[in-house]
């Protein structure tokens, strides 16, 4: 199935900015599942230096400058994307989660050297006891690992209220954990600590949700922005995606634009400005079947 | 002291060494074991054993004359007294046989040339971490490995081009490195700094005993750095950034920057425009070309790193992709530094390097590995448990015992995050002489050395900072913890040429009439500068004009012709303002008390102290761009004031102190107009000072029109006074002040340079050449005001006064007095506008996903 996205972000400042700098992260991956067939992004005032890299997480990362004196700046990112039904692996096939946690430890096996990059603490994910101790109830002894990162992924959205005025995005997973309240970012962030305290390498992923339901089908939390999920290392599986927000495993709906240690990494637009005073920003997503 | 431990010498005593008494167990660097001196050391140690006790005692008085007058400062953290802490340093230099040095020499450039390797690999293809050499925890659960920095090739693939390691020895003389400096290599500068000082004061030792020079590794430095430049290569722009002058080695970082001849700016002073480093200065961008760092690696640039830094430079990284300027150390070396990585440099050596490491590491256990894991846990007590990598996780006490739930927490915590920490042996440091109240006693000691990268290789400075323990039992040595420095003396066995950074023999240069362009912050600490010697200069001379007439024998009925001056203290925030100012003034001590709070209060804002303050401040802020004197000088003020305001004091002494004030600024004034260079620096410097200069100017003089008694001639004498101009006066005129005469002097004579129309014609004089913007035709909104505002004053016959009986201030002169006073305000945020407006920086981040 085909999709179009239109994520448009429109940013408002009270003073004028005289040089800024900007680093987005808003072309979708092309993945096994998912295939980018059209990307453009229109960016007012032109920028005078804009280029594209791909970052070191192997997403795609535009960077650009605009060096005339603006107080609005405007930022349309359209993309097309096919995407194929995933078929979410036999969980009680999953290996037990302590073999996965041995690959992790010491000894150490260089074979699986790019999923260590996620098991460590990130700025915004760190483990911590007392969310291992959270993890005890799904990490029973012997249970596979997809069971158990499952069971995770509907004790958190059980647990925790959706609540969008609750948090921002600087609010401390502390916080959160303590409030039992935040957004789909939050509890990413939450299931990715868990996750690391346990010694089982997690990944923040950003992308879309479709906005409006299928015939039949509720309409998902987090549709008219961006979206946040995570995703945990399984070997021979590879990595397995979880939406705690909406307590269900991404099948064909969710698209991926990056993945990252924590938000940090795939922050969809960040920007270091001269000038600007006060900024407002605005941001609206459309996701619509093509 | 009472332990008779003074050394038989078989041959001679030294009675230096009387109380010389190393602890048991640590390596001696004076003494062997059968307590001969060593030979290396006998030279140094003969020589000060006939210069005796009390000439000792003498040149480390002089020693630590020269560290304050040379203004030699550390600044240490979270102590509010901190700023500005005088440097410590040991008369008694550190020194280390030739022979010795060669393998320590040899070992050096491996273990640099080893990391660099290292780092390459890491911010490479990382095989290390894939061949299941370097476990991968080191690289990716370091907060210092920046992902954003993965891939960039530095210049000449240097990773690490400034290496230092510090230095110790364990009982059996074996040297050990205690840990690896790749980030920000910091103390070759107060190296050097303390080798001109400790040379200085032991002259006969240092020239005879063979001691190698520390010039021709700078030389180094700055060819090597030149090296890394990929445009402008004849040329290039190298400049030193500094995170400013709260960091604890600022002193350092500018002395460096003037030695090495390097531009010294802040982050703020830099920008990114189409992947390419610039620097902002008055007159435009100008590029960049190296950046020798002391900023932090994640703190470099707020847009791919921190994105709280307010000390980096947006877009540096992407500059560096882009391969348009060179960073030393690059950013992220940073990562090797962490102890972690110290059990691993064995190994590492022998793979990559395909020999042994020469040089151990002291003795480290990393957590993450299980066995090490193990023997930490199991002993706890005796190690020493660290921080593997930068991070909030806690270890052992640095000077006592775990608790037994202490241990138990830290054991928890091992056990659960098992990477985060590492144990270290608590080492044992070697002992060298130092100099202490009872002659030569035996301190522990570290040697930070110091390494650049050549196009030869890696060269090590032949020298190092040497620090001392404050404690004759130190296990560490930290100058944050107060302990001393030494001169490092590394001996030659041939004589040693002496060589200066200056000497570029034979290599052509291109003339220049126009310095560095000056960053447009400097522009704002110049003028400010200017502005505060003015404001000191002017109150010293109302103050003294004050106290001198206000001795016991005037009387009551001599208030009123004080008034002026007075009323002028209170308006500038010397004296207590408003009634209870009018109460005060009424009673002649407490107006007395009040006038010495006004010189010495320093928690009155407009104290001359703190004016004083204020000005070394500046001095501070401007020092890597004026000359030591200018810096000693505006100590010495601040040193003057700085003294507790007692009522014992005699009004006499407070004149004889302002006395002294007024001739140092006079210095600081001479200084600065024979020794600067026209430049824009001292332009600014000197707009300062006229701007400041005329609102005192004419704050007294409205202060005066407005007395009553204004044609008063002791009134109008202490307006001659306070203006310096009684002996033009009296020169000219030879009669009792008359009113028209005094202020057509000090207003309108435009050869007298204390008079109003002189400040102007000079401010016309800056502003007419400063940069200008475009191609403009009319005036800017400086010129504007300074037009005005002289034509006023041309336009002005003072004569009018003397046709008076009172009501001055509202006479034509009283009114141009009174619109200077309005417009100078004026010119002066005209020019803050035009030439130093710092925009902000911010950030943005789009508000987080649902």
């Amino acid at each position: 199935m085909n999709f179009r996205i239109v994520h448009r972000t429109v940013y408002n400042y009270s003073q004028p900015v005289t040089v800024s700098h900007h680093a987005a992260l808003l072309e979708p991956l092309t993945l096994p599942h998912q295939q980018l067939l059209e990307f453009s992004s229109q960016i007012a005032p032109e920028p005078s230096v804009r280029k594209m890299r791909t970052d070191y997480f192997g997403n795609r990362v535009c960077f650009f400058s605009i060096q005339e004196l603006h107080k609005r700046f405007e930022v349309v990112a359209k993309s097309l994307v096919n995407m194929k039904e995933v078929t979410p692996p036999a969980a009680s096939l999953s290996p037990p989660w302590e073999q996965v946690v041995t690959l992790f430890s010491d000894p150490v096996s260089p074979t699986v050297a790019e999923p260590y990059q996620f098991v460590f603490d990130s700025p915004g994910a760190r483990a911590m006891r007392e969310l291992a101790d959270y993890a005890q109830e799904s990490f029973a002894p012997g249970t596979p690992l997809l069971v158990a990162v499952g069971d995770l992924n509907r004790r958190i959205h059980a647990d925790f209220t959706y609540d969008p005025v609750a948090t921002t995005v600087a609010t401390p997973l502390e916080e959160v954990i303590s409030k039992r309240r935040g957004v789909c970012q939050d509890f990413a962030h939450l299931a990715i600590a868990v996750l690391r305290s346990m010694g089982v390498p997690a990944r923040y992923v950003s992308g879309y949700l479709r906005t409006r339901p299928a015939p039949g089908k509720p309409r998902l939390v987090g549709a008219d922005a961006s979206h946040a999920w995570f995703s945990a290392f399984c070997p021979d599986l590879g990595w397995v995606d979880f939406d705690p927000t909406n307590n269900v495993q991404p099948a064909s709906e969710h698209i991926t634009i990056a993945y990252g240690r924590d938000f940090g990494d795939v922050s969809p637009i960040s920007g270091i400005l001269t000038g600007g005073g006060e900024h407002v920003i605005k941001v609206s997503v459309d996701v619509a079947p093509a | 002291m009472t332990e008779p431990a003074a050394p038989a010498h078989a041959e001679r005593h030294f009675d230096l060494l009387a109380n010389y008494s190393p602890a048991g167990g640590a390596f001696d660097e004076l003494l062997t074991r059968s307590a001969e001196p060593r030979e290396h050391y006998l030279p140094l140690l003969s020589h000060l054993d006939s210069l005796g006790y009390a000439e000792l005692k003498r040149r480390t008085d002089t020693c630590r004359r020269l560290l304050h007058e040379g203004g030699i400062t550390y600044n240490v953290y979270g102590d509010p007294r901190g700023m500005e802490r005088p440097w410590q340093l040991d008369p008694v230099p550190f020194v280390i046989a030739a022979a010795e040095w060669r393998s320590l020499e040899s070992a050096l450039v491996q273990r640099a040339t080893l990391l660099n390797r290292v780092l390459a690999d890491c911010y490479g293809k990382q095989e290390l971490i894939r061949s299941g050499r370097l476990p991968p925890a080191l690289v990716f659960a370091q907060p210092d490995f920046l992902r954003p920095c993965h891939g960039i090739k530095p210049p000449r693939e240097s990773f690490l081009q400034f290496y230092a390691a510090d230095l110790t020895r364990s009982a059996d003389g074996q040297w050990w490195v205690v840990s690896d400096r790749t980030a920000i290599p910091t103390g070759a500068g107060y190296a050097l700094a303390n080798r001109l000082i400790t040379s200085r004061l032991l002259p006969d030792p240092f020239r005879d005993g063979h001691v190698q020079r520390l010039a021709g590794f700078f030389r180094e430095v700055r060819n090597s750095l030149a090296h890394l430049a990929t445009r402008h290569t004849d040329n290039p722009r190298v400049v030193l950034l500094t995170p400013g002058p709260y960091n604890e080695t600022y002193f350092e970082q500018a002395y460096l920057a003037r030695y090495l001849g390097y531009m010294l700016v802040e982050g703020q002073d830099l920008t990114v425009r189409d992947d390419r480093v610039f620097l902002k200065t008055l007159s435009g961008l100008e590029p960049v070309d190296v950046i020798l760092r002391r900023v932090d690696d994640d703190f470099c640039d707020p847009l791919e790193l921190r994105n709280d830094s307010m000390l980096g430079v947006p877009g540096l990284v992407e500059a560096l992709r882009a391969g348009n300027v060179a960073v030393a150390n690059t950013l992220g070396s940073g990562l090797l530094q962490r102890p972690a990585f110290l059990g691993f440099l064995p190994g590492l050596c022998r793979h990559l390097l395909g020999e042994p490491l020469k040089l151990p590491s002291v003795a480290t256990w990393w957590c993450g590995q299980e066995s090490a894991r193990k023997y930490v846990l199991e002993h706890l007590d005796e190690l020493f448990v660290k921080p593997a990598f930068r991070s909030r996780v806690k270890g052992s006490h640095v000077d006592r015992r775990l608790t037994r739930d202490e241990r138990e927490a830290l054991a928890r915590a091992i056990r659960f995050q098992p990477h985060q920490y590492v144990a270290q042996e608590r080492a044992v440091l070697s002992v060298a002489p130092a100099w202490g109240e009872h002659g030569l006693t035996a301190r522990p000691v570290t040697v930070r050395v110091y390494l650049v990268a050549t196009e030869k290789g890696y060269q090590l400075m032949p020298g190092g900072l040497t620090r001392v323990a404050s404690e004759a039992s130190g296990r560490s040595v930290s100058m944050q913890r107060g302990g001393a420095s030494k001169d490092t003396w590394v001996l030659s066995d041939e004589p040693v040429e002496a060589t200066s950074l200056l000497s570029t023999r034979g290599q052509p240069i291109e003339l220049r009439r126009v310095g560095n362009n000056l960053p447009s912050r400097m522009a704002d600490n110049f003028y400010w500068l200017g502005r505060y010697a003015e404001r000191a200069d002017f109150t010293t001379r109302m103050l003294r004009a004050a106290l001198l007439r206000f001795g016991p024998e005037a009387t009551g009925s001599s208030l009123p012709f004080l008034e002026p001056l007075l009323q002028t203290l209170e308006t500038q925030g010397q004296l207590t303002p408003g009634k209870a100012g009018r109460e005060i003034r009424a009673n002649h001590e407490t107006l007395e008390a009040d006038l010495l709070a006004a010189i010495f209060d320093p928690k009155r804002p407009g104290s001359l102290r703190c004016i004083a303050e204020n000005l070394q401040r500046l001095a501070m802020l401007v020092r890597d761009r004026t000359s030591n004197e200018v810096w000693r000088v505006l100590s010495s003020l601040d040193d003057m004031l700085a003294r507790p305001a007692s009522s014992l004091m005699l009004t006499g002494d407070a004149v004889g102190i302002l006395h002294q004030a007024m001739l140092t600024l006079a210095a600081f004034s001479g200084l600065a107009r024979e020794n600067m260079t026209r430049a824009h620096g001292w332009r600014f410097l000197d707009m300062g000072r006229r701007i400041e200069r005329g609102v005192y100017l004419c704050t007294l003089l409205e202060n005066a029109l407005s007395s009553p008694e204004a044609d008063n001639p002791s009134v109008l004498e202490s307006v001659l006074d306070v203006c310096d101009c009684a002996i033009t006066y009296r020169a000219r005129y030879n009669l009792l002040p008359n009113i028209a005469a005094v202020y057509d002097l000090v207003l309108l004579d435009d050869t007298n340079p204390r008079s109003l129309l002189f400040q102007l014609s000079q401010l016309v004089k800056h502003v007419d050449r400063l940069p200008q913007e475009s191609d403009n035709a009319l005036p800017s909104a400086g010129q504007r005001v300074l037009i005005e505002c002289v034509a006023r004053l041309r336009l002005l016959d003072a004569r009018e006064l003397n046709k008076l009986k009172g009501g001055w201030h509202d006479s034509e002169t009283g009114t141009v007095v009174s619109e200077t006073l309005r417009d100078l305000p004026r010119l002066s945020d005209a020019i803050a506008v035009s030439y130093f407006a710092h925009s902000t920086i911010s950030r943005t981040d789009q508000g987080g996903s649902a």
